[in-house]
């Protein structure tokens, strides 16, 4: 706001360390982010990366460990002192209220907010201060009607605003566009190499650790196992310091495409309202065929959901038409079970288990009505239950200390290999699945990608809707992307180029 | 910790047998036993602190309940007829529990399934006893399932909320029944107490061979046995907690869904319609307004306490049925108000409510956090 303190603040940590119980989620790191630079904190999820943050920005309070601000020593023991000393943090997901503007936004985030706002006193001040910034936005606008690019842009701004020159940036382009993503940080960089601004974003992405920061500090399992300059760090480097020496399960190699294969899923004329009511998905046509995997890239709220909802039968359609096999399909059990059809929703413990359910019991939610030879039975065994989920759990490798534990006391990724046991078992002609590698770390999103490629070669035509542009390029055969409830843009895999893609995500065409 | 297990260490764990693998299934099902008893006991101590206050001694009040409730064989059979129309009352709220459903208006369908019994006696007057008492149940049952599916059913195709309309519904059909007793179904011998016409003796349900207590008891746990049975045995029951436990993923599956909660209700209601039955069959004689005697309200609590469970709402039901019975006792030896009980009930429902919270807070019910050293040390 004012200019006192407007330049960029340096942070370090030493021997930071935090125990939960007898479980160590941060053990004894030290990095050093000195004034101006950006700088990257990479590893897999549970690495300690968000524990490290929230203990540099006061939600903790270490078990040991000292912090330097700006050379000096500060306690910070609530969120509060870090504000005071010019810390602040931009969340993965967005904290602005979407019903106000984004100069209602601003102005409330303060610590001392008046009771009677001077709102034309206000407006002047924060003209003033927008127009020392880079970021050109339009703070009239409610926050609901502006584009991801541009609310990232704002969350950045409101911690600049309240004074902050240290930023924690979490994953701050998961909901972004490439193009956006690429501005943003852009602009970050900017501000980073005038002085004005000290950043630690925390990134999966390597091309943009690589194009945009300076330095790199990598853990795991809570250790630090690697820092250095950016430019003296290649890829296949940063990716041992985060994963160690565990084995990566590698990706069958694809079997070729046959362009006349049997259209399994058939997609034509759909219309279904979407979750706000007021606008509406439309899909035009959508043909997938065996033994191929398209992709359905898009940002997150352009319809992905709405249309996967439909294909699970749990969304009603105004019109259209979804067939199976030639066969109407309205995804109810006996036709899943007829077709062959498996849907694998994102987040699997909130969509796709009973998180207090034993992890037999989840295992067999597919087949427990059925009896070998497909016929339906009324009384369940929970012997078989058992001895079927115990094959499972070995096969897809669940790494569980109990068929009896609830299924919630598992990993994220273990969780998804239950789910995988459960849906790839015996035989698959249509497979759909949304983001099934979210929030999942390197060693299991590896083998969760070789296992919906292995289900591709032995025949099962994939739909694969994700908001993870990689993936589809790694998985995809072809990629639609989805914009606005529509698909508007189709490319087979040979010929995909991201910049265009990532144009018609953000429905620039 | 949870998920370090790999590999051969599984295999061990799947063919874990003996004291390791009993100590396991004791623990997991251990901390349903010992929390709503904690609870119990917790409530009871509280009560005390009440009791204190008015210048009483808990102690005194507590051999006088346990006196009234199971002291004496007398008193073990009162608590027991107290008791059964809590069994059905309760599977009313423990059924759609297994959905996710908080149903509290069984109330409503014991008082409906009691007048559509009442009816049906009075219409079929003269016609075989056997024949009458089977279409009383019937009766009963569609009465009371009619009214609790119908909440199922505005809650699935509609989405309102379950708990508020199985209350409204309640008041509805409280109404229903005064109606009705007071006006076209009216005995205008019943001056006092508008009643239907009381029930000639054969269509009356009798007593247990040797006990002073109605058969109604039997048909309570015999319910509560079946309930388990297709709860926990059945692709149906299976089905229902999949549901229960996430809707979504139960969609995902391609499972009925509507057609569980619609039928789970209606199962739930014809319960406690079938307890109002029993209540005039076996108790009343008649339908009045004695129907509307809180059985229904305090089923909820049965249930909670029983976790839900069909076969723990058994004794848990008698339980309660005690402290009910000891009421009057309590009113006459103590020189309290026989609503004193019920304040009793009040206490112990929001510490069972409470307790709720303390589910998976604990390590010594929870072996997937025991030590790897007890692992060893427990397969060695």
């Amino acid at each position: 706001m004012s200019g006192t303190h407007r330049k960029a603040i340096g942070v370090e940590t030493i021997g930071m360390t935090m125990r939960f119980g007898a479980f160590t989620a941060l053990d004894d790191v030290s990095i050093k982010v000195p004034a101006g630079s950006f700088h990257a904190l990479l590893g897999e999820n549970g690495a300690g990366k968000s524990t490290l943050v929230k203990c540099m920005m006061g939600f903790y309070h270490p078990t040991s460990g000292e912090m330097l601000v700006g050379g000096r020593e500060v306690a910070i023991t609530s969120p509060r002192d870090a504000s005071a000393l010019g810390l602040g943090m931009v969340y993965q997901h967005f904290t602005l209220v979407p019903s106000l503007t984004g100069a209602e936004n601003l102005v409330i985030a303060r610590e001392k907010v008046p009771g009677v706002i001077d709102w034309r006193k206000e407006r002047g001040a924060l003209a003033a201060f927008i127009s020392r910034m880079p970021f050109k936005l339009p703070l009239d606008v409610k926050v609901a009607e502006l584009a991801a690019g541009e609310k990232q842009k704002l969350e950045i701004v409101k911690q600049l605003y309240l004074g902050r020159h240290f930023l924690v940036l979490d994953e701050p382009t998961s909901v972004l566009t490439p193009g956006e993503a690429q501005e943003v940080l852009g602009l970050v960089r900017a501000m980073t190499k005038a002085g004005d601004l000290t950043v630690l974003m925390i990134s999966h992405k390597f091309h943009e650790v690589t194009a945009f920061a300076d330095d790199i500090t990598v853990l795991r399992k809570g250790r630090l196992t690697g820092t250095g300059k950016v430019s003296e760090v290649p890829h296949r480097q940063m990716a041992a310091m985060m994963i160690g020496d565990q084995p990566i399960a590698a990706l069958d190699s694809r079997a070729e495409p046959k362009p006349d294969a049997e259209i399994v899923l058939k997609v034509s004329a759909l219309k279904a309202p979407d979750r706000t009511g007021l606008k509406s998905i439309d899909i035009a046509g959508l043909d997938v065929r065996s033994g191929e995997i398209v992709g359905i890239a898009g940002i997150s709220g352009n319809g992905q959901k709405e249309f996967l909802e439909v294909l699970a039968g749990q969304r009603a359609r105004d019109q259209g038409e979804v067939m199976v096999r030639g066969a109407a399909y309205a995804a109810t059990r006996a036709e899943a079970r007829a077709l062959n059809v498996r849907l694998i929703p994102e987040e699997p413990l909130k969509n796709a288990c009973a998180p207090r359910m034993t992890v037999a019991e989840n295992i067999a939610f597919r087949t427990f009505d059925i009896d070998g030879n497909g016929k339906p039975v009324s009384w369940i065994s929970a012997g078989a239950i058992r001895s079927f989920s115990a094959r499972l759990v070995e096969q897809f490798k669940v790494k569980t200390a109990s068929l009896s534990s609830p299924i919630a006391s598992l990993s994220g990724g273990n969780v998804q290999r239950a789910v995988l046991a459960r849906e790839l078992t015996g035989e698959v002609d249509l497979l759909i699945v949304s983001n099934p590698c979210f929030g999942l770390d390197f060693s299991a999103v590896a083998e969760i990608r070789a296992r919906i490629m292995r289900a591709r070669n032995a025949g099962a035509a994939v739909l694969l809707i994700s908001e993870d542009l990689d993936e589809l390029l790694e998985l995809s055969d072809r990629i639609l992307v989805m914009s606005d409830g529509a698909l508007v843009y189709e490319t087979p895999i040979g010929e995909a180029n991201v910049q265009t893609i990532g144009e018609h995500m953000a429905g620039h065409h | 910790m949870a998920d370090t297990v790999s590999g051969p260490h599984v295999r061990t764990i799947l063919d874990a047998r003996g004291y390791r693998a009993a100590l396991e299934w004791i623990a997991r099902r251990a901390e349903s036993f010992v929390i709503p008893l904690t609870a119990l006991i917790v409530g009871m101590m509280l009560f005390s602190l009440f009791i204190l206050a008015v210048g009483r001694s808990p102690v005194q009040l507590y051999e006088t309940m346990w006196r009234g409730g199971f002291g004496s064989w007398f008193s073990i059979q009162n608590s027991l007829s107290r008791g059964a129309p809590l069994l059905l009352a309760a599977l009313c709220v423990a059924l759609p529990a297994r959905l996710g459903l908080v149903v509290i208006g069984g109330e409503g369908a014991i008082v409906l399934g009691g007048v559509a019994a009442a009816a049906i006696a009075v219409a079929l007057n003269g016609a075989p006893s056997f024949l009458v008492i089977l279409l009383m149940g019937v009766g009963g049952v569609a009465a009371g399932g009619i009214w609790i599916g119908a909440v199922g059913a505005l809650r699935h195709y509609r989405a309102v909320n379950e708990t508020i309309s199985s209350l409204l519904m309640a008041y509805i059909a409280i109404a229903l029944m005064n109606h009705l007793v007071e006006g076209p179904l009216r005995d205008p011998a019943s001056l006092n107490k508008p009643s239907t016409q009381p029930l000639a003796d054969i269509y009356r349900v009798g007593n247990i061979p040797g006990m002073e207590v109605h058969s109604g008891l039997v048909v309570g746990i015999l319910a509560c046995v079946l309930s388990w049975l297709l709860i926990e045995k059945t692709r149906w029951g299976f089905a229902a907690r999949i549901a229960g436990g996430n809707v979504r993923a139960a969609q995902v599956q391609g499972l009925a869904v509507g057609s569980l909660i619609v039928g789970f209700t209606a199962l739930a209601g014809g319960f406690a319609g079938l307890a109002g039955m029993l209540e005039v069959a076996a108790v009343q004689g008649s339908a009045n307004g004695s129907l509307a005697a809180g059985y229904g309200y305090t089923g909820i609590l049965v249930a909670f306490l029983a976790r839900h469970n069909p076969l723990a709402i058994i004794p848990v039901a008698i339980l309660l049925g005690g402290i009910d019975a000891s009421g009057g006792l309590i009113q006459r030896r103590m020189d309290l108000p026989d609503a004193t009980v019920l304040v009793l009930q009040g206490m112990l429902f929001i510490v069972i409510l409470f307790s709720e919270t303390f589910y998976g807070r604990f390590k010594l019910f929870n072996p997937d956090l025991w030590q790897r050293s007890d692992l060893l040390k427990g397969t060695a």
